[in-house]
Formats: structure tokens, C-alpha cells, sequence
């Protein structure tokens, strides 16, 4: 196998000793990891296609991987299996701006698409926390959200079409620059956020919206988290949609100021990045309107950019959120859960207190406008006792998203970190029919196997943790 | 100190977000994740677990990585990249694995003789400045004498710096007094090695700025290396060594402040109480020196320096700022520089492209990783070219060597040498250039 894939991609992009292995056994997710057989780098959809023709008759899991900043463990491989590394295929194939839009292949960076988008006075609104790095096959991949989906939707909302390579070798495309298309189902659909388990993508069409013309960005601190919680609401409910909705706990503050240093106000209990963009006119209407409701609800303090670059280095401050907390312990275990809007600050407190019973340490950051909150844990994976209070936590938390109405993850995907809880969720109605369309699909279970779902239902989780680092 | 030994929790600070895969140079040029920090990283953790043994692959690694910690200043755990990098290249040392009768002969005689012995630098250096001067240079490359001289020695003897007309001793006096000021702070000068041999003009330019601003300038003549290449290159014992020899010579409690003027030395040289935390009768002094010491841009930063009236050429000069890896990374002094540079009249500053990406010179990086070296050299001088500027200022010899060998006719100064020429031009022209 190794030596066909070799003669297949050269000698140069297949690696295979332990120095280069080990540092594909992991990916963005704490404490999952595993060796895969060996790395591959293909360079064209052709080569993909033929690398999984060549998995095919030998039977080799795939794993696909863009730059491995995902974080519920998508692309942690599986033993035995090959990664195929696509970030050499990082071309911007093309910018259509009559048409809106751009065309890239999987491995192209999430923020070079949107600054290649903006010399044309066009703009690509999804950004992930790590778009300086992830690529946009990736983002497909998860459907990937970020700080602007309140208003703008996540990676989904923009994906036109699809080269997809399916799990025989075949190279299929779907969708097209069309703004209307109901031909047949709308297939590109299934592949977006299949995590790889389905086909892979080997080339994206890109819807662009132009560039919004004027853009406000403000700090609001506040002495609860409840209080910023229901501004949040307060500001859904008065019938405006921010851009960006931002919330940081004062632990995560205190982290980002420790990285950042550029003087956030880290004795405030909660604080909110807020951002409205579009006609200056309604920019200025809604920017005063969204500090009118703030201050209603007890903001202490109310800061406004004051140039562009400030705005910036704040949005960039919220990006470094999650890593920026892996100061204070050695692990930090991420969530992803996402509530209807109008339980936010009940869900916010009940993390709190969860933490709390516990003797858990946590810092709780988000998409408040989305509802999707990023409680992290961070605790230390070398005690034991503590992992075990931890998985409990997000037991409870997952329980209580779940009665809600929520979900176990807004953007981050199933993967293997969420994938214990899946069941819960969805009800075998809903997960028979997923597991249907894999099986169709993907019939020897080669790609990304063991991410989202078993392929068989006997080896089903059942609402347990207890696995969850059994990688 | 081992990877083994190391504290864990070190290397356990690294979540592999990935956040620092864009601002590594080695990254960016393979795109592999060995090349990363992250994936240097798990080796070395694979190492302390004992997953891995130190090999020669992993050896070829961390020669690999240039150093030039751009991932800390990228990494928002805020790893410790520069102690697990040393420890690693420590434990390659001790291994013996890279070791060949060849790299060790060169190892001793600069690392061990040398860059220990203050004296026999300068004598090295004489010897050097005569071999330059008197023609034999010019003989040697003519007359095809120079092939007798191993392959990666002649590659690099284009590059050797120009030595100085006279060392940072021959220039200043051990101890320089202001003139005209009340209130006056004792400060002391490092002079260093590439530093003294090549750019003591620079040394000396920085004794005049001090004073232009009220500082009573200490520069023993004879000072030992301050220990920044051995410990690069995993020789933390000699590193120690030094470090004693320097905060016995400079006595932190007696000084305001310690002025290091190059990037590369005052990155090690702030960081002696981590480098001497487990010597009973150093840890103490070795936390005080950290206190103490200063880069110049950062100091005059915070005596809020004389802003000069006069401008040091006649005309107005478009200059630009390369930020050196230990300067910017290393040290976090970034604003500085470019607030002193904006201070002084008659100058234009437009900011350099990918200013703080790494030139390439990165220690002795430019002899063992030739090919990468140029690669990131030639990025580099393709962003000078694009800012027009006519004088590239920087603030650590190796990059002035590195970007000089590539653009010989740039002119490439220090800011503090310019700073010092406008302090100058003050006593005789008070007029400001026309625009």
C-alpha cells in the first residue's frame, strides 16, 4: 500500500518515519491521540480520487485534513489509517465579482479568502477563531460558524458548490453559481459538515456579499453574567441584528489580558463585544440603540472603538479566547453547546453553578447573539479524579442544553468529542437515517470512520462520557 | 536540565490550537507539521515521555527551527517555546548523536574558546581586520588559495564582517560623564562580541545617547560574551558560566539600568534568573539583573528621551524598520524603536512588509541551514525593495550581516547610530531640512 501511494504521489509527499507521524497524531482537541500509517499530500483532485481508489482495494481508513485546528477531534486518526493532507492544494482559483463570487481549492486559508474577496470590494463573512490558519475544505467540512453568524450565518450560508471525491474514487461536482437552483436535492448540502465521513472535497464555489460600508464596534462591561446575557436577548428581542455579539466571564478576560495586554478591564464580571456593520446611516441608528439597551440592563461601562485597527485587535483579542485560557492549567476541555436565545442567562448560570458543585474550574466565552457558548474546563488530563468531575460536568451541561431545546454543538462538529452524546440528541429515528446515508455512501467504512457515529449501532454510545479519552 | 527532567507542565502549556502554524517561517516554507512549532512540540514531548529516543531526524529538527520565537509572540497560551527549544538542543548535545570529529573541533574552538575568552576574540579579530586590510584577502580569494578551506567555510567567508578600525574599548572610556544635568542614572554598557569586533561605532553611539540624556555610561573594556550563542546551540553549562562572569563584572544593585543594544544578546540577557534559578549564590543577583536590564529602545522609551532637534542629513531620507526575531519576539520591543525613529527630524519612515518575519541570520542558522537561510533572505530583501527606502535600520548585527551580504550598496544602520547623529548635527546646524 505504501509503496503504491508512493509511486502514486512521489517519494516527497507521502511521509511515513516516526519524527513525521507523530506530530499528525492530534489535531486542535485536547487529550485525543492516535499514529496514523502515514501522511499523504496530494496536489490535484485527480491524485485525491486516485489515493482513495488505491484505500479502496487495500482497505485503508482515510483521514482528511486541512490545517488540523479543529476542535472536537475530526481529524484524529483512526489506527491504521492514512491522513490526506490537502493543504498543498491551496489555490484561489478564481474571483467572479459580476457574479459574486470565488472559487479555491480545499486547502486555501479561511483569511485569504476573505482578503482576496476585499480587493475586490467583496467579503466573505465566516471567520472562525483560527481562519488566520484553518482552510476553507475544513471549514465545509465542520460548517464552520464564527463571530459574525448572528447576522451573517455560518460557512453553509456561502457554499454554492461542491467538487466532492466520493468513497469509490469518483469525482463529483455539485451545485453551481446559480443564486437559484432546485435541481434535484441539494446534495452539496449533505456534504457540508459531514466531517469528512462522506467524501472529499477537492474544490469550493463561494457565494460573496459586497463589503459593508461602515462598521461599529463597542465594549460593554457588565457586574453579572446574567446581565450580559440579557442584554443580549434584550437586543434580539428590540429587532436588531448585530453582526458580532460577543461574550467573555471574567476568567477568559483575565487570560485574554494576560496574552493581549492591551488593557481590558479584567475586574468586570462578564463583558461584550458588540459590532453592527452595513450603511452608516443604520450602522449609527443601531450602534446607539444596542448602548441604550446595554446601559438599560446594567452595563457599568460602554466603550466604542475608535478606529478600525482598534475594532480589530478587539475581535482579534476574542479570537485568542480559547487558546489564550490554556494558561491557567495544563488541559482545557472545550464546549460547544448552543441554546435557543431566550435561555441564555439561565444556561449561563447553570454552567456556573455546575462548575461550582463540582470544585471545577471554568471559563465560559461565546456567540451570545447565537446562543452557542464555549464553557472551557480547564483541569489537568493527568488527574484522574478531576477528568472525572469534569466528564460529569458536561454530563449535566449537555442534559440541560438538550431540555432547553439546545444543541450539543453549534459549530464545532460531532466528531469524537461530542460524539458520546449524539444519541441523546438526535433519537434513533434521526441517527438510523444518517447512519443509513454513510452506509450507502461509504460502504467499507474507509472515510474518517469512528467520527460523528459508529458505522454499526451495537458499538452505539449511550449518553456516557466515559470514553471520551479512551482514544 | 533535560525534556525529561524539564517540568511537564511546559510542555503541556501547548494545546496544538494551531494559532502558531502562520508566524512560523519554517511552517510556512514546507507546510509540515514537524516543521511547526506545535509539531516540534509533541516530538519533544514524545521525547520526555520516552515515545520517542533522541534521534537524528529529531536532531535535524530542532537545527531546523530558526529560533526566532515569532510562535511566542503568535501563541496565546503563552508556551515557553525558548526554554523547551534550549533544553531540546541541550539533550541533542548530550546525546552525541549530531556529533562528528569535524562539528565538534568547530564547536570548541568557537563555543568553548572563543566566545569565552574576551581577549582572544580580539585577537581573533586583529588577526582578521590585519588579513582584510593588508590584501591577503583579496590574494586569497584571486589566487584560488581560499578552495583549501572546507566547502561550508568557504561558502560563508564572503560573509565575514568587515572588522572594525578599533574595538568598543578603543572608543569609550570605562566610565563617561553628561555634562549639564541634575539628576543623572548610572547606567551600565554591554558591549558584546559580533557587536564589538564589527559595529563598535555602534557602542560607542549608544555611550553618546545615553549621555545626550542625562546617564553616567560604566563600559568595563574588557567584557566577557554574555552566553546567548551557547545556550542556542545546547551548551547551557558555558552559558552559566558567563552569565556569573557578567553579574560579577556588572553588579546589578549598583546600576539604574544594564543597556544591551543588540537583539539577539539582550534576549538571553534578560532571562539569566531562569537561566541561573538553581544556583544558590547567583538565583538571587540573576533576578535582580533581569530587572535591571534594558534594551536601549525600551530604556529611552521610559526616561522619555530628548526628542533631537536637529536632523542628520541634509535631506529629507526615506528609511524603514526591519524588527530583529529577538528584538520583537523575544524581548517585545516593537513600538520603541519606530516611536525614536518618528522622533528624529528630516527622516520618513514607511513600515517595512512582514517587518518582524525572520531575515534568515539567526545565530549561526545561515551556516547550518544554508537553503532555508537564503530563502527567507531573499523574502526579506524583496520587501526592502518594495519600501524604496534608502537606509534600512535595524538593531542586531546578525541581521545587519545577514541583509548586508545580500544588499551590499543598502545602507544599514542602527537607530540608535542615527539618533546619535542628530544629536550631533545639534551643535553645529540648528536648522531643520527643507521638505
Amino acid at each position: 500500500m505504501l509503496t503504491q501511494l508512493t509511486d502514486l504521489l512521489g517519494k516527497e509527499n507521502v511521509l511515513t518515519s516516526p519524527e513525521d507521524l507523530i506530530p499528525y497524531s492530534f489535531d486542535g482537541t485536547a487529550t485525543f491521540r492516535q499514529l496514523p500509517l502515514a501522511v499523504a499530500f496530494p496536489r490535484t483532485t485527480e491524485q485525491v480520487s486516485a489515493c482513495v481508489k488505491l484505500a479502496c482495494e487495500t482497505n485503508t481508513p482515510i483521514i482528511t485534513r486541512g490545517s488540523g485546528t479543529g476542535l472536537s477531534g475530526g481529524t484524529v486518526p483512526t489506527p491504521g489509517a492514512i491522513i490526506l493532507c490537502l493543504v498543498h492544494m491551496d489555490a484561489i482559483i478564481e474571483i467572479d465579482p459580476a457574479n459574486l463570487t470565488l472559487r479555491a481549492q480545499p486547502g486555501a486559508i479561511t483569511a485569504n479568502i476573505d482578503a482576496a474577496a476585499s480587493t475586490h470590494g467583496l467579503f466573505y463573512p465566516p471567520d472562525p477563531g483560527s481562519m488566520k490558519i484553518s482552510t476553507i475544505g475544513g471549514n465545509v467540512a465542520e460548517n464552520s460558524g464564527g463571530l459574525r453568524g448572528l447576522k451573517y450565518g455560518v460557512t453553509r450560508d456561502y457554499v454554492m458548490a461542491l467538487t466532492v471525491v466520493l468513497p469509490d474514487g469518483t469525482i463529483a461536482t455539485f451545485g453551481n453559481a446559480c443564486v437559484k437552483d432546485v435541481a434535484g436535492y441539494s446534495m452539496k448540502d449533505l456534504f457540508i459538515g459531514s466531517e469528512g465521513t462522506l467524501g472529499i472535497i477537492t474544490e469550493v464555489l463561494l457565494k460573496l456579499l459586497p463589503r459593508p460600508a461602515a462598521r461599529r464596534t463597542m465594549l460593554a462591561t457588565f457586574a453579572s453574567m446574567e446581565a450580559a446575557a440579557n442584554t443580549v436577548s434584550a437586543i434580539i428581542a428590540a429587532r436588531i441584528i448585530p453582526c458580532t455579539l460577543e461574550f467573555l466571564d471574567q476568567m477568559t478576560i483575565r487570560c485574554v489580558e494576560d496574552y493581549t495586554k492591551m488593557g481590558l478591564p479584567t475586574d468586570c464580571a462578564a463583558l461584550l463585544l458588540m459590532e453592527t456593520d452595513g450603511h452608516p446611516a443604520a450602522v449609527a441608528d443601531e450602534a446607539e440603540r444596542m448602548a441604550s439597551i446595554a446601559i438599560e440592563n446594567g452595563a457599568l461601562k460602554l466603550t466604542t472603538a475608535a478606529t478600525e485597527a482598534e475594532a480589530l485587535k478587539l475581535a482579534t483579542a476574542r479570537r485568542s479566547a480559547f487558546s489564550a485560557l490554556a494558561r491557567v492549567r495544563p488541559t482545557t476541555i472545550l464546549e460547544d453547546v448552543t441554546v435557543p436565545r431566550t435561555h441564555l442567562a439561565e444556561m449561563v448560570t447553570f454552567i456556573a453553578k455546575t462548575a461550582a458543585d463540582l470544585n471545577l474550574t471554568v471559563g465560559t466565552f461565546g456567540h451570545m447573539g447565537d446562543g452557542n457558548l464555549h464553557p472551557t474546563f480547564l483541569t489537568d488530563e493527568r488527574d484522574e479524579d478531576e477528568m472525572k468531575r469534569v466528564h460529569q460536568a458536561l454530563d449535566l451541561i449537555v442534559t440541560k442544553t438538550l431540555s432547553l431545546g439546545g444543541t450539543i454543538t453549534g459549530e464545532h462538529g460531532v466528531g469524537l468529542a461530542k460524539k458520546p452524546w449524539l444519541k441523546q440528541q438526535l433519537g434513533d429515528a434521526s441517527l438510523n437515517l444518517m447512519r443509513q446515508f454513510k452506509q450507502t455512501l461509504d460502504p467499507e467504512n474507509l472515510l474518517n470512520p469512528g467520527k460523528i457515529f459508529d458505522a454499526k449501532s451495537s458499538t452505539d454510545h449511550n449518553g456516557s462520557a466515559a470514553d471520551i479519552d479512551g482514544q | 536540565m533535560s525534556l525529561k527532567s524539564l517540568d511537564f507542565s511546559i510542555l503541556q502549556q501547548c494545546m496544538h490550537c494551531g494559532m502558531c502554524l502562520p508566524s512560523c517561517p519554517t511552517y510556512d516554507t514546507t507546510k509540515r507539521e514537524r516543521n511547526s512549532p506545535r509539531g516540534r512540540i509533541a516530538l519533544m514531548r514524545s521525547v520526555a515521555t520516552d515515545e520517542l529516543p533522541i534521534t537524528k531526524s529529531f536532531a535535524d529538527e530542532m537545527s531546523y527551527c530558526l529560533g526566532c520565537l515569532a510562535c511566542q509572540t503568535a501563541c496565546p497560551a503563552g508556551v515557553d517555546y525558548a526554554t523547551l527549544f534550549e533544553t531540546a538542543r541541550a539533550d541533542i548535545e548530550d546525546s552525541k548523536i549530531t556529533a562528528t570529529p569535524k562539528r565538534s573541533l568547530y564547536r570548541f574552538l568557537t563555543l568553548d574558546l572563543l566566545f569565552t575568552r574576551p581577549r582572544l576574540l580580539r585577537a581573533f579579530g586583529k588577526a582578521l581586520r590585519l588579513y582584510q586590510k593588508s590584501g591577503t584577502e583579496s590574494l586569497v580569494r584571486k589566487t584560488g588559495l581560499i578552495k583549501l578551506l572546507p566547502a561550508d567555510l568557504r561558502r560563508l567567508e564572503p560573509q565575514t564582517p568587515r572588522i572594525s578600525e578599533k574595538f568598543s574599548n578603543e572608543l569609550i572610556a570605562p566610565f563617561e560623564s553628561p555634562t549639564a544635568f541634575t539628576e543623572v542614572r548610572k547606567v551600565a554598557l554591554l558591549t558584546g562580541c559580533i557587536q564589538d569586533l564589527a559595529f563598535s561605532q555602534i557602542n560607542r553611539d549608544t555611550a553618546d545617547v545615553l549621555l545626550a540624556n542625562g546617564c553616567e555610561v560604566h563600559t568595563p573594556p574588557v567584557q566577557p560574551c554574555c552566553g546567548s550563542i551557547h545556550s542556542h546551540n545546547g551548551e547551557t553549562e558555558l552559558a552559566r558560566e558567563n552569565a556569573r562572569r557578567l553579574i560579577d563584572l556588572l553588579p546589578p544593585e549598583e546600576f539604574d539600568a544594564i543597556i544591551s543594544n543588540a537583539g539577539g544578546c539582550g534576549s538571553h540577557l534578560r532571562h539569566y534568573g531562569h537561566l541561573l534559578e538553581n544556583d544558590p549564590t547567583y538565583a538571587e543577583r540573576a533576578k535582580a539583573w533581569d530587572k535591571k536590564l534594558k534594551d536601549i529602545h525600551e530604556f529611552l522609551a521610559e526616561i522619555k528621551l530628548r526628542p533631537p532637534t536637529a536632523a542628520p542629513f541634509s535631506e529629507t531620507t526615506l528609511v524603514t524598520y526591519h524588527d530583529s526575531c529577538h528584538l520583537t519576539h523575544g524581548q517585545k520591543v516593537t513600538l520603541q524603536p519606530r516611536h525614536i525613529i518618528d522622533l528624529i527630524p528630516g527622516l520618513t519612515r514607511v513600515e517595512l512588509p512582514e517587518a518582524n518575519w525572520c531575515c534568515g541570520s539567526a545565530g549561526v542558522y545561515s551556516i547550518t541551514q544554508p537553503d532555508q537561510s537564503q530563502l527567507l533572505l531573499d523574502r526579506k530583501v524583496k520587501h526592502i525593495w518594495s519600501t524604496n527606502a534608502t537606509i534600512l535600520l535595524t538593531a542586531n548585527p546578525g541581521c545587519h550581516l545577514q541583509i548586508q551580504s545580500a544588499l551590499p550598496n543598502l545602507k544599514i544602520l542602527h537607530p540608535i547610530t542615527l539618533l546619535a547623529q542628530a544629536y550631533a548635527k545639534e551643535l553645529t546646524a540648528n536648522e531643520l531640512p527643507k521638505p
